[in-house]
């Protein structure tokens, strides 16, 4: 029989906010062991959380990237339970009243990946084992979380993958997060089933908690899915229960069932107000978000004249996409500004979060200058090529590395002169050329360009060759 | 009254010269030595830093610097209110040998005054309890008669004022835990409205009921407290602060002033202590006040919705308490979720383990919408009472506690009769009210007796004003003097 495969993800996203949801400690990843901490997020008594407004309109943002309906009114709540890396032994969330609801991530091919909900809540410390003993580090203890909840409407791997690839690029994109899986910024629960294609009714699912990398989460959805389809297969069901993914193995393993599932006692905090979002401060929100990713996209492709490939890999990170209008300023040939970004540029940079960081020691300004120098016919392509290696090596301007010679045009005279020359030089291309053979005037047209040194415009290079090509005798 | 006088009277020998800060402090401090095994009110006690205080105080005095109004006074704190570098335990075995590493912002603001701290007195374990019994150092006693509970939570704060052992003190109050150990101990014990003292720092049991609010010997020295602590403070994001001063506005005339009766609030109380919280009618009646009586049926609610209520939050507030960060860790362990068993079943003591219990019951899934839900639903219901009733009147008067204080070791066998004793305290608890007791005379075995005024949200001006009225035209009617500490 033939399966198909139903996910739905649940991801948690910190939020780049510089400080803490509940207190004024720093987000900053890393630090010494509870050093970025207060008696606030390590929950000594008598402390009460205050909510960081910034979380709030962080969240806000991602709901309207994402075409959430933003709540009026909203609460946070208490999800009760006990760990070392929760010192109040409750996590502050939000239960029944999520900030944003109900909007929808759009994959490449069209297919709308539907949002339940997005909520804000406050991140947990951490276990870290050594030697035989267990210590705790406060120091992620209340980091502010978005944790988007999407429907089930997920059908192969791949477009989980898309679907979290997708979801970090908005994010990135409005700034509100770096969703970083390697640092733990992004991290989802995959929630999976299978049933016979064709048939509308879902099966009993499991839920894959904490991937923390897309290539784990392709192996983990690859594993369950097959082991899930064997158990249908052999006249088994498949048990509803939590699992992880055992990197060493490959497997998922089963952690508890649906009947140890946590009794979390949700109630609402009483130590906080009701968070209200007026329609004025979603306004607000929404004039200084920057253009989103899809827009963005569509606007390249018509204003710089970019095909979508392109435009494609320039949008995806922000900062790239706004270097690239910061450089195209004034340009004809934008094309060949992309091509600066997508070529030299992206072979030094390498991993994508790199790309995110997009730490690049020639300006948007320089780059500018450089391709003025193209549109204006002084220098030629392979110059702006070498020239960009060398600005990339050193972070100077263009001015340092192109020489008067360089920068000297062509006049009309001198180049006729050089192309009247080019002819006569090769009786046997202009023969040719008469013969009907018009590919013969690309040796002559080479010609002319390496007596230039690459200087000549070859479309009027061309223009005036065939002119003379045609009289000639 | 203690030897000195009300506050304001202290204030003005402190800033005459008449007595030193530093006399004054070791005039209470002997008293403490002299007293507190019979009381055990105090359960530290801090005489270095309340000397160094009063050096200050006199250091400040002899160059000619003026004086904040508590600026100097002998005090303590309920051992719930967190003290930098000063342990504070909530009387639980589980919190002995925590030390707070920053200050409640009450404390905070006392401090900024030179405030002078004697010690942290004692209450019920956690601040559940009415009898103070709940301690795991043993109950605080009261002045009026050593064989009876000086009351709780704030049992400690209460014999401490009463006994003359300190000018007054800070306390809490959940369902009635200042109220009703001062009408036990026969002082002046005031809950502010919910929202107008900061809780930062204050150890949670409850959190949306919880309130800090003083005891003293008298309702000028609660306004002047009041006046001092209620300040909007952000680290509390429930908090509003006051709506004004309102010491300035004690001596108005209370002519018109409608003052509300419902019978609901009488029935199950000791008939002479009813009888005696009557009689304070009379008074009002003669200071020009009119009395309108009307009915509160959904009163009998009260209690249930309470407990559910705030066990409930109880059982979220104390899950911290984990052996792993502060405070006690049991001694024998095989395992992280043994220890944190084994650490909660030692260090709790049972009214806190009951209260535990009662409130992960009531929000477990499937019991949730009969309980929790029922009881959140009823509390808007309760608030709507209160605010319908003052469309008749201005302030509301009962009894404070249905009895007079309670002999030692009194428990009964039926939790919930011991919860009885809360039934016109939690009122005010649950709606958010500001309510004050104000001692109003003697029961038949001569013990002291309370009445409680209520008011509107943040009509504190009004509230103690008219229990201010009360308590000058008074006097004559009360108990017998206490003979002890500082008189």
């Amino acid at each position: 029989m033939e399966y198909e495969l139903v996910c739905g993800l649940e991801t948690h996203v910190e939020l780049a906010t510089k400080t803490k949801i509940f207190c004024s400690c720093t987000t900053e990843f890393g630090g010494e062991p509870n050093t970025h901490c207060c008696p606030v997020c390590i929950g000594l008594p008598g402390t009460l959380p205050k909510l960081n407004q910034s979380v709030v309109e962080f969240a806000v943002m991602a709901g309207l990237a994402t075409d959430c309906a933003i709540s009026p009114i909203s609460k946070m709540d208490r999800k009760n339970y006990v760990y070392p890396d929760l010192p109040k032994a409750y996590q502050i969330s939000q239960y029944d009243r999520p900030l944003c609801k109900n909007g929808y991530v759009e994959l490449s091919d069209g297919r709308k990946i539907r949002l339940t909900r997005i909520h804000i809540e406050e991140d947990a410390g951490k276990l870290v084992h050594q030697r035989g003993n267990t210590l705790v580090d406060y120091n992620r203890s209340g980091v502010p979380l978005i944790e988007i909840v999407s429907e089930p409407d997920i059908r192969s791997i791949e477009e989980a993958v898309e679907y979290v690839e997708k979801l970090q690029m908005i994010m990135r994109y409005i700034g509100v997060s770096d969703c970083r899986m390697q640092e733990g910024s992004l991290r989802c629960d995959v929630n999976i089933s299978v049933r016979p294609k064709g048939s509308e009714k879902l099966g009993t699912r499991t839920e894959i908690k904490n991937m923390n990398s897309i290539s784990h989460m392709m192996k983990a959805m690859e594993y369950e899915r097959d082991r899930q389809i064997d158990l249908l297969e052999s006249g088994e069901s498949v048990l509803q229960e939590t699992r992880r993914y055992n990197e060493g193995t490959g497997c998922t393993e089963g952690m508890r069932g649906k009947e140890d599932a946590h009794d979390y006692r949700y109630f609402r905090d009483p130590d906080l107000v009701t968070i209200r979002v007026t329609s004025d401060t979603v306004a607000k929100l929404k004039a200084q978000m920057p253009e989103d990713p899809r827009t963005r996209l569509k606007r390249f492709e018509s204003e710089y004249g970019l095909p979508e490939d392109d435009a494609r890999m320039l949008i995806e990170h922000r900062r790239i996409a706004d270097y690239f209008e910061k450089a195209s300023a004034g340009i004809k040939n934008t094309r060949a500004v992309a091509n600066c970004i997508t070529g030299p540029i992206f072979a030094r940079l390498g991993s994508e979060a790199a790309k995110d960081d997009f730490k690049v020691n020639v300006s948007p300004e320089n780059l500018n200058a450089l391709i003025k120098l193209l549109d204006s016919g002084k220098i030629r392509m392979n110059l702006v090529k070498s020239t960009l290696e060398k600005m990339l090596d050193t972070g100077k301007s263009a001015s340092e590395f192109l020489n008067e010679k360089d920068l000297a045009g062509i006049d009309a005279e001198t180049l006729q002169k050089i192309c009247k020359q080019a002819v006569q030089d090769n009786p046997n291309a202009v023969k040719d050329y008469r013969n009907g053979k018009t590919k013969a005037l690309k040796a002559v047209l080479g010609a002319v360009m390496k007596a230039t040194r690459g200087r000549a415009n070859p479309l009027e290079t061309e223009a005036i060759l065939s002119e003379i090509m045609k009289k000639a005798d | 009254m203690g030897k000195y006088g009300k506050i304001a009277q202290i204030h003005n020998q402190l800033i005459s010269g008449k007595i030193s800060c530093v006399e004054l402090t070791k005039a209470y401090l002997n008293a403490i030595e002299q007293n507190n095994e019979a009381l055990n009110a105090y359960v530290k006690i801090t005489p270095d830093t309340a000397l160094e205080t009063a050096k200050r105080v006199d250091a400040k005095i002899a160059s000619g610097g003026e004086l904040a109004p508590l600026e100097g006074i002998p005090m303590t704190l309920k051992d719930n209110i967190s003290t930098k570098d000063i342990e504070t335990t909530c009387c639980s075995k589980m919190l002995k040998g925590y030390v707070p590493i920053y200050d409640a912002t009450v404390w905070k603001l006392l401090k900024q005054q030179n405030a002078v701290l004697l010690g942290k007195t004692n209450m019920d374990e956690f601040a559940m309890g009415s009898t103070c019994e709940n301690s795991c150092f043993g109950g605080a006693k009261n002045p009026h008669d050593l064989g009876r509970v000086a009351g709780g939570s704030s049992g400690g704060v209460a014999s401490a004022v009463g006994g003359n052992l300190a000018v007054y003190g800070l306390g809490s109050d959940t369902g009635g835990s200042i109220r009703e150990p001062a009408s036990f101990c026969g002082i002046v014990g005031f809950k502010p409205t919910y929202g107008s003292v900061s809780r930062y720092g204050l150890i949670a049991f409850a959190s949306s009921f919880d309130q800090i609010g003083p005891i003293t010997q008298s309702v000028e020295d609660a306004a002047l407290i009041y006046d001092t602590i209620a300040q909007y403070d952000p680290m509390d994001s429930t908090n509003s602060g006051k709506k004004g001063p309102v010491t300035a506005q004690l001596n108005k005339d209370i002519r018109g002033l409608k003052i509300g009766i419902a019978p609901e609030y009488f029935d199950n109380i000791q008939s002479d202590v009813g009888d005696t919280v009557k009689k304070a009618l009379d008074v009002f009646r003669s200071l020009g006040a009119e009395i309108v009586e009307f009915n509160m049926p959904s009163l009998k609610y009260c209690l249930p919705v309470y407990y559910i209520l705030a066990c409930a939050e109880a059982s979220s507030n104390l899950g911290r308490y984990d052996g792993i960060r502060y405070g006690y860790q049991t001694a024998h362990y095989s395992d992280r979720d043994e220890m944190v068993c084994k650490t909660r079943s030692e260090g709790f003591g049972p009214e806190v383990k009951r209260r535990i219990l009662l409130g992960t019951y009531v929000l477990s899934a499937g019991y949730y919408d009969a309980y929790y839900k029922k009881a959140q639903n009823l509390r808007g219901m309760l608030v709507k009472a209160f605010d319908d009733a003052f469309l008749q009147c201005d302030l509301i008067l009962s009894p404070t506690v249905p009895r007079t204080a309670l002999p030692l070791n009194y428990s009964a066998d039926d939790p919930v009769e011991n919860y009885q004793t809360d039934i016109c305290t939690v009122p005010v608890n649950i709606a958010g009210l500001p309510g004050i007791s104000v001692p109003c005379g003697a029961g038949n075995d001569g013990m002291p007796v309370g009445m409680q005024l209520i008011g509107p949200k943040f009509s504190e001006a009004t509230l103690l004003n008219a229990a201010n009225q009360y308590e000058l035209a008074s006097r004559e009617s009360c108990f017998q003097a206490v003979k002890m500490g500082v008189e």
